[in-house]
């Protein structure tokens, strides 16, 4: 039954809300904007710290009657969750549009979107799992349409929010047949009664999984299911296409992950075959359809649908080395593409927007650093040695070989190749090219932070890769 | 055919027919009031499965508050052209194929429901013994009481989300 010890386990989120809440306040009451964004960034701190020190008292339980597990890995990607909270404060402190907007209430629905994927990467049940995933949806749909004098933005609100409202309605479809089926919502029940009655070759209950996994895929951004991604991406304020290509993702490989392994982990060979074919079309149309883009904001909408196919491949493994291999992927990918949306903001102005290609043009000569900073994270997006990008790549490999998915492998590595190729182009025109006009660059103390960080991250991972791995490894364990 | 059977058979009908033709009518107007008579009809189902309480809040909620709702939204949309402009996009008949061969699909597939679960220990006898609002109401506060809890913080965010979208001016 509910009882005090139980809802201690919630904590963490429930700080975030009331963090949320008090945002809104604050909104009214300052008259320097910044307070509200640094208040946010205490709160962050305060709710990851209380996390900690949950985890440091060992408590590991199911709460509120097997809603809602504190375990290893719901923490890591609670960390995840963070992480990508505070370097998006970072990141939007200085982005002009949301600064004369409203901008209590954005803070705000960043950190509700936050507590809804915390609230999922936790789910042990079906209806606790679908409330999170509202929650987070419902704030990143506004989020995306937050500067509703352009078009574009309101445009992407409406795509994101209908398609999000489709995959929603399968998603419980598919509960309501594995439901019908098993008599439970819990992701344990449902396994055991999948066992008991005998459930496991029922075409029912594929079918139910499907449904499971196209919802999901449209909340990773995988192929076929991909279609919102590159204009949501493009129209949102780019801070928030930052947070919405990392924590959403990540969020819908952590319910992936739990709900593939805990409740259908008998029908291992069923799933891994659909997501098999699903990887490869994902790694495929991402590389290829970005090679074409001009505008970068849409080249790393495709980057990301790219990299959800290779984070794939350590759920395809189904193995438990699988999936720390994806959940080291999930925590490397947030430092390397913030900082890659970091300097696209960075290039923003009011005459040159910074989202074409054309704009990065010899931006080497007169900004050397930024570039460098680019060319750090482009080289990580592209999996190449000695950053983190490649470590995250290498181990889902790694583990993909070790399941037996030679050929899996083999399609991988030859589609992160042709990827290296739209990476690379940024790198050349910013080095190798004439520069068109003067590149103005606006930098700011929060944003020098958030790009120390991420670059800092990306190199010590890199080279130093055991931290990490021995971490994920000891949360996939308890 | 026993009683209960023409029952559900009359309400499975009406459901799929008034449900395209809400979607078929040229007059948004139309597709409001069979939508009307559509949520009733649901309200039938759940008479039938013994759940007069989710009954009683469709009607109220769907047929009361979400249909006026939308009268609001039809309100504002100029109807003398809507009426004129085409229904559908057009490769609608993409759509149709699709969703006829997904409908043969999940009909095969749920033919093969030859297996049920355990009944849960709400059974009908126990429902009736205590009173169905006493029951939804003791679940809903301590089984899925975070599920309802998360409930409320999406109508907050809704109503923050809807305040950002629609407010006339930002300073």
């Amino acid at each position: 039954m509910v009882n005090l010890y139980n809802i201690r386990l919630l904590s963490p989120e429930i700080i975030l809300v009331m963090v949320a809440l008090m945002l809104l306040l604050l909104d009214l009451m300052v008259r320097r904007k910044e307070i509200i964004a640094y208040a946010g960034l205490a709160g962050v701190f305060i709710s990851a710290y209380v996390n900690f020190r949950l985890v440091a008292l060992g408590w590991s339980d199911t709460s509120l009657v097997g809603m809602f597990m504190f375990d290893g890995y719901a923490n890591f990607f609670k960390l995840i969750f963070y992480i990508n909270l505070a370097l998006t404060i970072l990141i939007s402190l200085r982005y002009t549009v949301i600064e004369r907007g409203a901008l209590g209430a954005y803070y705000s629905l960043l950190f509700f979107a936050t507590a809804g994927m915390m609230l999922m990467a936790g789910a042990t049940d079906l209806i606790t799992l679908y409330m999170g995933l509202e929650l987070m949806a419902l704030s990143t749909y506004v989020l995306a349409g937050i500067i509703r004098k352009e078009l574009r933005s309101s445009e992407a609100a409406i795509k994101y929010f209908f398609l999000g409202a489709f995959s929603s309605a399968i998603l419980l479809y598919g509960i309501s047949l594995s439901y019908g089926l098993t008599g439970s919502t819990n992701l344990k029940e449902i396994a055991a009664a999948l066992y008991k009655l005998n459930l496991i070759d029922n075409p029912i209950t594929v079918l139910g999984l499907i449904f499971f996994i196209v919802a999901f895929g449209f909340k990773i951004a995988l192929v076929p299911f991909h279609m919102w991604a590159p204009d949501v991406y493009e129209g949102a304020p780019t801070p928030v296409t930052a947070f919405m290509s990392i924590g959403p993702k990540a969020a819908g490989f952590a319910v992936m992950g739990r709900v593939l392994f805990e409740a259908f982990g008998s029908l291992q060979a069923e799933w891994s075959y659909i997501l098999m074919v699903l990887a490869v079309l994902t790694m495929a149309t991402g590389s290829i359809i970005a090679l074409a883009q001009t505008n970068i904001k849409r080249m790393l909408a495709y980057s990301s649908i790219a990299h959800a196919g290779y984070a794939l491949l350590g759920i395809i493994a189904g193995t438990d080395g699988g999936l720390s291999s994806m959940m080291n992927y999930m925590f490397i990918y947030i430092f390397m593409n913030i900082g890659a949306f970091a300097i696209v903001i960075m290039l923003r102005s009011e005459g040159v927007k910074g989202e074409n290609l054309e704009d990065y043009a010899g931006l080497a000569k007169s900004h050397p650093v930024t570039s460098a900073l680019m060319l750090v994270f482009m080289f990580s997006l592209a999996g190449i040695p000695p950053t983190a990008g490649f470590i995250a790549k290498f181990y889902v490999f790694v583990e993909a070989v070790r399941a037996d998915n030679v050929t899996l492998v083999v399609i991988a590595v030859l589609f992160s190749m042709v990827s290296a190729f739209f990476y690379l182009r940024v790198v050349v025109y910013m080095y190798m090219k004439e520069p068109k006009e003067e590149a103005v660059v606006t930098t700011s103390v929060p944003m020098s932070i958030a790009l120390a960080i991420t670059t800092v991250m990306i190199l010590f991972i890199g080279v130093y890769p055991f931290y990490l791995l021995s971490f994920v490894k000891q949360s996939i364990l308890g | 055919m026993s009683v209960p059977q023409f029952f559900f058979g009359y309400f499975a009908v009406m459901l799929i027919g008034l449900s395209i033709m809400v979607v078929t009518r040229k007059n948004p107007v139309h597709s409001v009031i069979l939508m009307l008579v559509l949520f009733v009809h649901i309200a039938g189902v759940y008479l039938f499965l013994n759940a007069e309480f989710l009954a009683a809040i469709q009607i109220i909620i769907y047929a009361g508050a979400i249909l006026v709702m939308f009268l609001f939204v039809i309100m504002l949309l100029d109807l003398k052209k809507e009426v004129t402009e085409r229904r559908f996009l057009k490769p609608w008949p993409l759509g149709l194929v699709v969703a006829g061969t997904f409908m043969v699909f999940i009909t095969a597939v749920l033919g093969k429901l030859t297996v049920f679960p355990e009944p849960g220990k709400y059974s009908i006898d126990r429902i009736q013994a205590e009173g169905m609002m006493m029951t939804i109401g003791k679940v809903l506060y301590t089984e899925y009481l975070l599920p309802f809890e998360i409930a409320s913080l999406i109508l907050l965010v809704a109503i923050i989300g809807a305040i950002v979208l629609a407010k006339k001016r930002l300073e």
